[in-house]
């Protein structure tokens, strides 16, 4: 079957039931997207599906169609950060920054569908994926910073 | 140069080899000066230089050995060389090199001493220096321990210096000046006329010449990369997705490994069914490994999924079956004199204290505790006939190197480990048995790369956990003033069970991590003991972030903030009286300041509690404050008070301070490894859930520099936060909790 990532066709033949999480990892080798659990629980492997944020360990890849899927690798590069990218690096957010890339995921949708969150819609929303390290105080800053820089264009 | 012999003075061992094309900065093994049997059968080219900086023409790269498994180790130690180097490092490759013993690191086993950590009288000082020398003996280039800033602040600022003026010797001696008229700045020397030369043309001249090394280190006030607030060098990457974790690596014809071992941990297979798996799309091999079965096959998910189609009989695991019967055997050890490890403090009287009047007596408890990193256990190894190559995070490659030495019947310099960036530990990559795994399987596969990844499940099952423990605590009170404190610790030795894996010897004498954060708190109570016994070995247990004082701390603490209760004093109040160590009775003083401490009481339904422990050298204060709300506690606000000695990045710091106040918090509340029939009940993070973002409070955090020592901060924050969490609830409720986690007697929010 043919996939759609970060804007490039890829075909690949595995099984229709393989999570979407390991056809990216292992069969096109694009590994910003993390195992954690499996289980839908820490959000490590947090993607964009036509925009929309999803689980790759819980999405069987034939149910993935011919939607678009955008992982950490296209929504900005080191040279081209997006907006929520340049807020975690301003705020220092990462530490051992395994599941930054599900974290930054979930902030860049969210806020795209919600610009102008209260603290309470911020807390309810990335409280969704998991850190061991303990980095949510400046998740929290991080999260608030984007979304005054989109807001200001 | 390059040669141990020319190495005169044990103190100063930095010297300079020739490499292909430039230069490089390191240390020397200690051969000659520390004559031992343990390091003669060092190869001639273990013998040479280990180097921390290598610069030839195509630029600089810095050798961190100590690992990063999110701590921010690699950036401390690149800022550190560069504050005497004069150069960006960010523009320096930074890499953990090939472990070598001249790495050893001196300061992991200091805290191990007999002595506190507030007590820097000569024979203390001179007891802690002696333990550098079992550390090199060991070859230990160990990671943990909150030592890589005490370790390296000043042996790597040196190297960056004895660099810097070598650099300038050689452009002196290519230009005919005196090194006294030239100067650094940003990757050249600079010549008298304002002429640079880059660092990266003057390598190879460098390599030819004396190394300079009458160096004199920079004042702080002179310092411009430390000690002010800076950006982690690892940062861009890991918000880019791009910082490739040992998860992440890929090499040519590399095949993918599940591993399904028996969850009574230690214990092997008594047969196996594995038809079903071996016909699995994708499976090339199932074999029988060390207490399990391994499955290759051509992806992860393929591997993991036939793993799970095998059918497994396991041996009986080697400890009681379940948890009540584990405690069981920890309670039968306290106060029993046969099974007592140590008692390192016992000031005053105690036993006649506790004859007379009003004796308090309470007993607390801490689970078992998996340290479940982010990024499971994880593996890639290629076994030839002459090399055994091994990519994996690691806090120990030199004993992964020695143990798959063993393995395979190479010789250890036959063995490389290229240690790789971790999606955190907490300690449990202090172990290398997946690593081991990894390496039997590949034994099987040579010729062929394997990488090894445990499930979430396996990993939280097969974790040697922070053992779990029982304290007894009894104490006595008289006009408003603690007078008798006495704890009494009972818990497996997580010191002989890991050095037991690691070496395969029993450690010597007791094992003070059964009541460290307890036995060497800075209080002057005129009756103050505190006892450890030791547990027999049960579930193998190990070190968990901040090791023995992360149950200790729980313990003293709120022994501590009973009695004060009892008392009828103030908990902050009476905290600071009974401390006798200056620099920890300013952290106490400050917490009170910061937090606008006036008592525990808040109002209807809110509290705040103080906390205090010294772990690792740091006296670190918090006071938490909380609400009691319908749906539960919330924690509000989190202020700490620290003192580490010299604040070098006061941006990781900060993090490394809340950080651990999260990991503290997010166990006290939820978390808990149980056994049943042998194998730990919570296998993912539904199970173990920890703390989330909603449920985070607010924090505050300052740093003191009052301290004599540098010290590291990766851990101290952690034993402090759950008796402070507990202390404030009792002062929102009025219900005092004496067991983790919390949310067995309270609900959170």
């Amino acid at each position: 079957m043919q996939i759609d990532v970060n804007g490039k066709a890829f075909e690949v033949e595995v099984e229709p039931e393989m999570p979407l999480l390991w056809v990216l990892r292992d069969e096109l080798g694009i590994t910003g997207p993390k195992y954690g659990c499996g289980i839908a629980q820490c959000g490590a492997c947090t993607v964009h599906v036509d925009g929309f944020v999803v689980r790759s360990c819980q999405l069987a890849v034939r149910d993935l169609g011919n939607r678009k899927v955008t992982t950490i690798e296209g929504l900005g590069s080191p040279e081209a950060l997006h907006a929520v990218q340049a807020a975690w690096i301003e705020h220092q957010v990462a530490q051992c920054g395994y599941c930054q890339s599900g974290q930054i995921m979930q902030a860049a949708s969210f806020l795209k569908t919600n610009p102008n969150p209260s603290d309470e819609q911020i807390d309810a929303v990335m409280s969704s994926n998991l850190c061991r390290c303990g980095t949510y105080p400046r998740i929290r800053s991080a999260v608030k910073a984007a979304a005054k820089k989109l807001q200001e264009g | 140069m390059g040669i141990v012999g020319t190495v005169t003075r044990r103190t100063f061992l930095i010297g300079t080899a020739a490499i292909a094309g430039g230069v490089a900065f390191g240390t020397y093994l200690v051969k000659r000066p520390i004559e031992n049997p343990l390091l003669a059968d060092l190869k001639d080219g273990e013998a040479a230089i280990t180097p921390y900086i290598k610069i030839d023409a195509s630029g600089i790269t810095l050798i961190t050995p100590r690992a990063d498994k999110g701590q921010g180790a690699y950036s401390i130690q690149a800022r550190l060389i560069a504050e005497e180097l004069d150069f960006d490092p960010a523009t320096a490759v930074i890499t953990p090199g090939m472990p070598g013993p001249a790495y050893y690191n001196s300061a992991v086993l200091e805290e191990g001493v007999p002595f506190p950590a507030y007590d820097d009288s000569a024979i203390a000082e001179t007891a802690r220096q002696f333990m550098s020398v079992p550390a090199k003996l060991m070859s230990m280039q160990m990671t943990g321990g909150s030592s890589t800033v005490p370790d390296g602040h000043h042996k790597m600022r040196m190297a960056g210096a004895v660099a810097r003026e070598t650099l300038k010797e050689a452009a002196a001696q290519q230009v005919g000046v005196d090194r006294s008229q030239l100067t650094t700045e940003d990757g050249h020397v600079v010549l008298p006329d304002g002429k640079r030369i880059a660092y990266t043309e003057l390598a190879t001249t460098a390599a030819s010449i004396e190394p300079i090394t009458d160096v004199q280190l920079r004042p702080s006030s002179e310092w411009k990369h430390l000690g002010k607030p800076t950006q982690r060098l690892d940062m861009p990457a890991k918000c880019t997705g791009t910082e490739k974790y040992g998860i992440d690596l890929v090499v040519d014809g590399m095949v993918h490994a599940a591993v399904r071992a028996n969850p009574g941990v230690g214990a092997g297979v008594k047969s196996f069914d594995a038809s079903s798996a071996e016909a699995m799309r994708g499976v090339q091999k199932v074999i029988a490994i060390k207490n399990g079965v391994a499955v290759i096959a051509d992806n992860t998910w393929r591997a993991w999924r036939a793993a799970d189609a095998i059918d497994i009989t396991w041996e009986q695991g080697p400890y009681p079956e379940n948890t009540d019967a584990i405690f069981a055997e920890i309670e039968k050890v306290i106060d029993q004199d046969e099974f007592r490890d140590h008692r390192n403090r016992n000031d005053g009287d105690v036993d006649t204290a506790l004859t007379a009047g009003d004796v308090f007596e309470a007993t607390y408890k801490v689970p078992y505790l998996a340290h479940a990193p982010m990024e499971p256990m994880n593996a890639l190894v290629r076994v030839t006939d002459t090399e055994c190559e091994i990519w994996t995070g690691t806090q120990i490659p030199l004993f992964v190197r020695d143990h798959a030495a063993a393995m395979t019947g190479l010789d250890k310099d036959q063995v490389l480990v290229y240690v790789q960036p971790m999606g955190g530990s907490f300690g449990h990559k202090l172990e290398d048995t997946h690593v081991l795994q990894a390496v039997e399987i590949a034994i099987a596969m040579k010729g062929t790369p394997v990488k090894m990844v445990w499930s979430r499940e396996e990993d939280m099952t097969h974790d040697y956990p922070r053992p779990g423990s029982i304290a007894k605590g009894r104490g006595t009170v008289s006009n408003g003033q603690v007078e008798t404190f006495d704890l009494s610790v009972g818990q497996s030795s997580l010191m002989a069970d890991w050095f037991g894996r690691l070496t395969g010897l029993a450690i010597p004498g007791p094992d003070a991590t059964i009541t460290t954060g307890s036995w060497d708190q800075p209080f002057a109570i005129p009756n103050y003991r505190v006892t450890g016994y030791r547990a027999p070995t049960m579930v193998p247990v190990s070190s968990w972030r901040s090791v023995g004082a992360s149950g200790n701390g729980f313990f003293h603490d709120c022994l501590l903030d009973e009695l004060i209760h009892k008392a009828g004093a103030d908990p902050l109040a009476e905290r600071i009286r009974l401390c006798m160590h200056e620099d920890s009775r300013k952290v106490l003083e400050k917490v009170g300041e910061i937090s606008g401490w006036d008592g525990p009481s808040m109002g209807e339904n809110r509290g705040r509690g103080v906390a205090f422990c010294l772990s690792f050298g740091v006296p670190t204060a918090i006071v938490t404050e909380v609400t009691n709300t319908e749906a539960g506690i919330t924690i509000d606000k989190v202020y700490t008070v620290v003192d580490v000695g010299e604040v070098l990045d006061p941006t990781n710091l900060e993090a490394q301070v809340f950080g651990g106040v999260v990991f503290g918090m997010a166990h006290a509340m939820n978390c808990e490894t149980t056994y049943e029939n042998y194998a730990a009940q919570q296998n993912n993070y539904h199970a173990y859930e920890g703390m989330r973002l909603y449920q985070t409070p607010e924090f505050e955090t300052v740093a003191l520099t009052n301290a004599k020592k540098i010290r590291g901060i990766g851990e101290p924050s952690v034993p402090p936060a759950a008796p402070s969490l507990a202390n404030a609830i009792f002062a929102a409720t009025g219900k005092r909790i004496r067991e983790m986690p919390l949310n067995k007697h309270i609900d959170f929010v």
